[in-house]
């Protein structure tokens, strides 16, 4: 098995110490720390979004793989010129305002960070000005909102339609347990995605459109 | 011990598609079973899908129209909250009104005007609670608040707020002390909790929420939003209900055993 199938692998079984020890003899054996993190670190928790999705493992399993991927990266990033991985794209994320959940959203950055996005959180109870600056700021190509309440999707679209001016440069997705497929066209985002890996997975796709 | 039935809920796809399709005989039919199984309120949530104000008069009416019990109006959103409230016979359940200041100031006049039975969730803004200490100086300020509003203890149901056990392990024993010091702190008022959100992200999520259920009676809940369907927990429930003393000489346990209703398996 070649050492970047030994990182996978790792990553899959969630072994930190393992995926540090692969990562260390990946790169000492003079391979790209992007292919590295690419095709071992992304490459299983890739796996494990599949599975996630398709319930074959469970939301701990997918804790424990994203720590193991963690343990990789903390070795890569020192020898990257400015600590930059090289992401697949920049995604601005945040619960609006009113609303305070944030463990749906948590799962999504997990899931994004895991498929090789730069996640930008902008946390819970977040006004569309902080998601503009952060536009601004970050330019991301996408930019997701979350709400668990019928109340703060009320937000979801005042913040929709005050991202307008940007449109040109962002896509918006919405996402969060009342929100669906229908209120996300009602409003004019972009994509709705039912959960966490089906979000990496539009992302994916909106980035290439 | 209360079980409020939480089946009739527009989150759930079909009940949605029951809804804008005015699908009347289903939405009684499940009003129906759910208290025929044991539930003592109906929860009905009108939210999803637009036109939650007509959806909530129109689902509270023909609620009503099937079963006799009192009815748990859901909806974060005061004027859905008071269509629903204005239509209902008897004294009502809230649900939910929190100690965060927009939803406490819209909601408040409407507890006022209806002096339903309220949930009040153990949370304020800023962050969803996190620690007992963080849930205890919410209810500081709900229930006096409820109190003056002119709501008995009696019809204050706390909700400590469960979360997910698979995003953090420690997140069920959380929920559980705090019950057990809202409990101490509130001997009068009532502990509820949505059950279901326990198991979020696990497998078997029932088993876990019938685990789940039975160390918070033990902490001292008296009060589900829950499946009545699932009957191995409604067993499980009446056998706890029993085990914590709250079933005089097992008599409500015996009977239901007697009639069928309670099964080991």
């Amino acid at each position: 098995m070649s050492v970047l199938e030994d990182i996978k692998q790792a990553v899959i079984n969630g072994n930190p110490p393992k995926v540090k020890e692969f990562t260390e003899k990946a790169l000492a054996g003079g391979l790209n720390p992007n292919d590295v993190i690419n095709e071992g670190l992304i490459g299983g928790m890739s796996i494990i979004g599949v599975k996630f999705k398709n319930n074959e493992v469970y939301v701990p399993e997918v804790l424990i793989a994203a720590r193991a991927m963690h343990a990789g990266m903390g070795v890569i990033k020192p020898l990257l010129a400015g600590g930059d991985i090289q992401s697949k794209g920049t995604f601005v994320i945040g619960t609006v305002k009113g609303d305070l959940h944030d463990i749906g959203k948590n799962l999504v950055i997990m899931m994004l960070e895991g498929a090789g996005f730069k996640v930008i959180d902008l946390g819970i109870d977040v006004p569309t000005e902080k998601f503009v600056q952060a536009i601004k700021e970050h330019k991301p190509q996408i930019v997701g909102l979350s709400a668990l309440l019928t109340t703060t999707m009320t937000q979801m679209k005042s913040t929709v339609e005050e991202l307008k001016p940007y449109r040109n440069s962002i896509k918006v997705m919405i996402g969060g347990a009342p929100v669906t497929e229908r209120f996300a066209e009602e409003i004019g985002a972009d994509a709705y995605a039912p959960d966490a890996a089906t979000a990496v997975e539009i992302a994916t796709e909106l980035l290439a459109s | 011990m209360l079980v409020v039935g939480e089946l009739i809920n527009s989150t759930r796809k079909a009940i949605a598609q029951a809804l804008e399709q005015r699908d009347k005989a289903y939405l009684q039919d499940l009003a129906r079973c759910q208290v025929e199984s044991g539930a003592q309120i109906i929860d009905v949530n009108a939210a999803a899908g637009g036109n939650e104000v007509d959806n909530m008069k129109w689902l509270v009416e023909i609620v009503q129209e099937a079963v006799e019990v009192p009815l748990c109006v859901d909806s974060p959103n005061a004027l859905a909250m008071e269509a629903g409230l204005s239509m209902c016979r008897e004294k009502a359940m809230l649900n939910s009104i929190t100690a965060e200041n927009r939803r406490w100031n819209e909601l408040l006049p409407v507890v006022q005007k209806y002096r339903p039975r309220v949930i009040a969730l153990c949370m304020g803004d800023g962050a969803m609670p996190e620690t007992t200490l963080d849930r205890l100086r919410e209810a500081e300020k709900l229930v006096p608040g409820l109190v003056a509003a002119g709501i008995p203890l009696e019809d204050i149901y706390l909700d400590p707020l469960i979360k997910p056990l698979g995003v953090n392990t420690q997140f069920a024993m959380e929920a559980i002390e705090s019950t057990r010091a809202l409990r101490q702190e509130y001997p009068g008022v009532h502990i509820i909790c949505g059950l279901s959100n326990v198991s979020y992200g696990l497998p078997e999520r029932r088993l876990l929420n019938r685990a789940f259920m039975v160390m918070a009676i033990s902490a001292g809940m008296d009060a589900f939003i829950m499946d009545p369907l699932d009957q191995p927990m409604m067993s499980l429930l009446a056998a706890a209900k029993a085990l914590v003393g709250q079933d005089e000489y097992c008599l409500e346990y015996i009977s239901g055993v007697r009639a069928g209703k309670f099964k080991a398996g």
